[in-house]
């Protein structure tokens, strides 16, 4: 970190092509034992995917039940294995993982303009005890044949099954593996910032990870605690959560949504991130409101601990507990609206270019609006009565977990895929599979939404013949909610065999990761680059021969939308 | 959006005296939700129409910041906000509050059935209730944690193990309602309905007379058939000879059973009684021991009469005489 160069863009020059991360060494140990913060995240992301796989793949078997309001294949039992598979193969080892383990490894030393993370081991450890936690957690499911959803309410989980705490166990692992990760992040982002790169000089992606990384570090021991709770109760048989032990179930709700509430914010922070940047570059202007999105990432993290109780408005807890619970829980609500009206911000009288990541963000407008305004149905204690544990519910949590940080996880996959692995997908197949996906997506869930304010309970194995039509549109829906997942799959992997060679900078992007070349070379960037502000994009051009966009030549005009008097970001 | 167009069918026909102001609320929150999302759907589409990048399109110069407009779009939403969790907490105050001289009648639920407890003794399996008349359940679970829901009522409260939770409803349609389990509680959760019934005027009274004298004006056998639904064995025991989560009662009294400590038991009268009042004492071969115990809730006469019905189903009970 001593040189600094002015013009740190390389360009993909032949050199760096031959020798990037993915060629510089090769060999299956050369990957198992690698410290390359990109490897790593490449592992990682081959992990969760598999993951998503399976987890949706158990999705669609359980859509295929819920055709018929009786028995269509699956018995009782089989049904509720398959719902607990389900939710916390998605929650603990897809989404939250997904964009700061997977995405977030590989490109936040890059955007930092650093060589790797702070603590490289401490990284790799991350990955394998992920990988060990997934595998523990897995064989505890399956084997214990887990049938308590996937947040193992007491006194059920504790008296029909003797795995739950195996399977806790698992959770904590994969706990473990995010607080190496956050711990990671937060000294990285605080030790290892170029020169120029001041707190708001950050990208906003960079912010939205450091909070997501200091709620990893506070919520997850949360889970520890309530894991040796639970084994002291078995072991000494000292009542905490067993009524029949003296203890109280409730008071498990508490533990496991004071860790599970925050988790939720692990998912959709770092999501929130991605939007940020993908709307600034294909709007192709600054961020609107920099300093409030920042703040707001950090305001719904600190407000994000507080707000647990809203699960349980109807667990006979006191009305006082359940009137502050609901009132922190709508003023958590503010920040992300605040959020939703910078992103459009930003568009306004930008110079907009709908390519599929910018596609992908837009769809995570739409999807995450919904999600958010049909929380509001939840918060407020008189409707949640009604609604709570229906498929309103349910239909709301997909809305804010798939539309939400599915969506973006999509959208950031597509934005910094050129960069990860050097290629550029197919545009029209990928933007088609972003409409199917769209489309299945509310064909699926927004029935749910009727369904759960009729009355229709959630995880119900058989259900009255009065909700059957509103079921049956919701499978077809995911019937196509698959097919445009399998479109994008294709996509990108066709694009790794067939695809165009990208340049350095596809999008016109002016955080520094684009000043590498795609796929970076080993450590990254040659001399430490210069951080500039991370949303001026008026030194860029486009550039016809390789597509991409380059630094200004000096005699070139420029491409502002900037007023001359103002200042970038204050 | 396609969910007001649709609104005459988004929810049950509201029947209790706080559903309407619950569906008040949801429609309040609706209107503002429609009016946003068109905020932010409108702004986007315009935006993308008249900004998309083309050759033509000069770039303007706009700001990368506002305060004021920062201030606007965190107050207006926040002051709706807090009307709507003003309205939500008077509302739900309301439903947690029973008024003084409700009529009181004792839940109990335990995997997968719901016992109803009548002020004058009598149990029943479905929730019958007088109508224009407040009623308190005072609720409580037997194992796990499960949860009372009656959409119609818009009302929902868990039912927990080691604790009495209590909520209430005034009904103002005679009729009969669906009440479902909530709460997750295991293999038959979403089986675990009961009917609620809110009779007519003056006929609540008249039917609580009757049932509660079941044993006096019919044989044990009829007895017995309705304790055997009542009481929820139809849960777990089924009369056509399929085996459920405990065997059938169909073509047993009198036979020879394998046990799993591996002897054999005769299912006679003492048996049954036994089976009744502590499951755990003998359990059969290839079921687990999860029937819960009737010790205290079933009287004497009632075990007599589930007796004479169970019998009632074998073929063979010639071999006892
Ligand atoms: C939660 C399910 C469940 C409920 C409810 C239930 N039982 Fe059982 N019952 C079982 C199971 C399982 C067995 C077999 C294991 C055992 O012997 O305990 C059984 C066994 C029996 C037996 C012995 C039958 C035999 O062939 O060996 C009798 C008699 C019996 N139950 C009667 C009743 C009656 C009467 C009721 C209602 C008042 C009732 N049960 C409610 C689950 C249930
Ligand atoms: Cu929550
Ligand atoms: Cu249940």
């Amino acid at each position: 970190m001593i040189a600094i160069n002015e013009n740190a863009a390389p360009g993909s020059t032949p050199a760096a092509e031959q020798n990037n991360y993915l060629t510089c060494d090769s060999g299956l140990r050369s990957w198992l034992f690698t410290l390359d913060h990109k490897r790593i995240g490449v592992m990682y992301l081959a992990g969760i995917l598999l993951t998503f796989l399976i987890g949706g793949l158990i999705a669609l078997v359980i859509r295929l039940e819920l055709f018929t309001p009786g028995k269509a294949f699956l018995s009782e039992d089989r049904y509720n294995e398959l719902f607990t598979l389900h939710g916390a193969i998605m929650t603990f080892l897809f989404l939250i993982p997904s964009i700061p383990a997977a995405l977030g490894n590989f490109l936040l030393p890059v955007m930092l303009g650093a060589k790797d993370v702070a603590f490289p081991r401490m990284n790799l450890a991350s990955f394998y005890l992920w990988v060990v936690g997934a595998i523990f957690f897995l064989l505890a499911l399956v084997l214990g044949g887990l049938d308590t959803g996937w947040t193992f309410y007491t006194p059920y989980s504790t008296t029909t099954s003797s795995t739950v705490i195996a399977a806790t166990i698992g959770v904590f692992i994969l706990g473990f593996s995010s607080i190496f990760t956050g711990l990671n992040f937060v000294v990285t982002i605080n030790t290892m910032r170029p020169p120029g790169m001041t707190w708001f000089k950050m990208p906003l992606f960079l912010w939205s990870l450091y909070a997501t990384s200091i709620i990893q570090l506070l919520a997850t021991p949360v889970l520890g605690i309530t894991m040796i709770l639970l084994t002291a109760e078995k072991m000494l048989g000292i009542g905490i959560f067993d009524p029949a032990l003296g203890g109280d179930p409730v008071l498990y709700q508490h533990f496991f949504w004071f860790y599970s509430h925050p988790a939720v914010y692990i998912m959709i922070l770092p999501a929130m991130g991605v939007i940020s940047e993908l709307i600034s570059v294909f709007s192709s202007k600054p961020i609107f409101g920099y300093r409030f999105i920042a703040f707001s990432s950090i305001a719904i993290a600190l407000l994000g601990f507080l707000v647990w109780g809203h699960h349980m408005f109807i667990s006979s807890d006191s009305p006082l507990a359940a009137v502050i619970f609901s009132a922190l829980t709508f003023s958590v609500s503010i920040p992300s609206g605040i959020k939703v009206f910078n992103w459009l911000a930003t568009m306004y009288k930008g110079s907009i270019r709908l390519t599929t990541p910018m596609c992908y963000a837009l769809s995570f407008i739409l999807l995450f609006g919904i999600g958010g305004l049909t929380g509001l149905f939840l918060g407020a204690l008189a409707t949640d009565v009604h609604l709570h544990d229906t498929y309103f519910v349910v239909a709301h949590f997909h809305y804010v977990m798939m539309g939400g940080t599915l969506i973006a996880f999509l959208a950031a996959l597509h934005y910094w895929w050129p960069k990860m692995f050097g290629r550029m997908f197919n545009e029209f197949w990928a933007k088609v599979a972003c409409l199917v996906i769209f489309v299945g997506f509310n064909w699926t869930f927004f029935p749910q939404f009727l369904l759960g304010t009729r009355g229709m309970p959630r995880r119900y194995a058989r259900y009255e013949a009065e909700f059957q039509s509103l079921h049956q549109v919701s499978t077809v829906g995911a019937m196509v909610l698959g097919v445009g997942l399998f479109i994008c799959a294709g996509v990108l992997l066709m694009s790794l065999i067939r695809g165009r060679r990208a340049p350095s900078n596809p999008w016109g992007a002016a955080t520094l990761e684009w000043q590498c070349s795609s796929p970076p070379p080993h450590h990254n960037f040659e001399q430490c680059p210069l951080a500039t502000d991370p949303y001026d994009y008026s030194e860029l051009v486009f550039e016809g021969e390789d597509e991409g966009f380059v630094r200004r030549p000096p005699d070139f005009p420029k491409r502002s939308n900037l007023p001359e008097e103002e200042p970038a970001l204050v | 959006m396609p969910l007001a167009a649709s609104s005459g069918s988004l929810f049950p026909k509201p029947t209790s005296t706080t559903a309407g102001d619950v569906d008040e609320l949801f429609y309040f929150i609706l209107a503002i939700s429609v009016v946003f999302f068109a905020i932010i759907v409108g702004a986007m589409f315009v935006f993308i129409v008249k900004y998309r990048q083309r050759d033509d399109l000069e770039i303007q110069p706009s700001p990368d910041h506002n305060n004021v407009l920062e201030i606007v779009w965190t107050v207006i939403p926040g002051l709706l906000v807090g009307v709507i969790f003003f309205w939500g907490f008077i509302s739900y105050l309301d439903m947690r509050q029973a008024p003084d001289n409700s009529y009181e009648i004792q839940v109990t639920a335990k995997k997968w059935s719901w016992s109803f407890t009548y002020p004058n003794g009598h149990v029943d399996n479905k929730l019958h209730v007088p109508i224009d008349r407040p009623v308190k359940l005072v609720m409580s679970s037997d194992d796990v944690i499960h949860s009372l829901y009656i959409p119609a009522f818009r009302l929902k409260m868990d039912l927990i193990p080691g604790r009495y939770s209590t909520t209430w409803f005034e009904a103002h349609t005679a009729g009969d309602y669906t009440l479902f389990c909530a709460e997750y509680c295991g293999t038959q959760h979403s089986t675990m309905l009961a009917k609620v019934v809110v009779h007519p005027s003056g006929e609540f009274d008249t039917w609580l007379d009757n049932a509660a004298n079941l044993l006096k004006t019919m044989t044990p056998v009829e007895a017995g058939e309705i304790l055997y639904t009542r009481r929820g064995c139809v849960q777990c025991h089924s009369i056509d000879g399929a085996a459920k989560v405990g065997p059938t009662f169909l073509n047993v009294f009198g036979t020879q059973q394998p046990l799993t400590d591996g002897s054999m038991v005769e299912v006679d009268e003492n048996y049954i009684r036994e089976s009744i009042l502590e499951p755990q004492a003998k359990i059969r071969a290839g079921y687990k021991p999860v029937m819960p115990t009737y010790q205290g809730q079933l009287k004497d006469e009632e075990i007599a009469a589930l007796i004479a019905y169970i019998k009632s189903l074998s073929t063979t009970n010639e071999a006892t005489p």
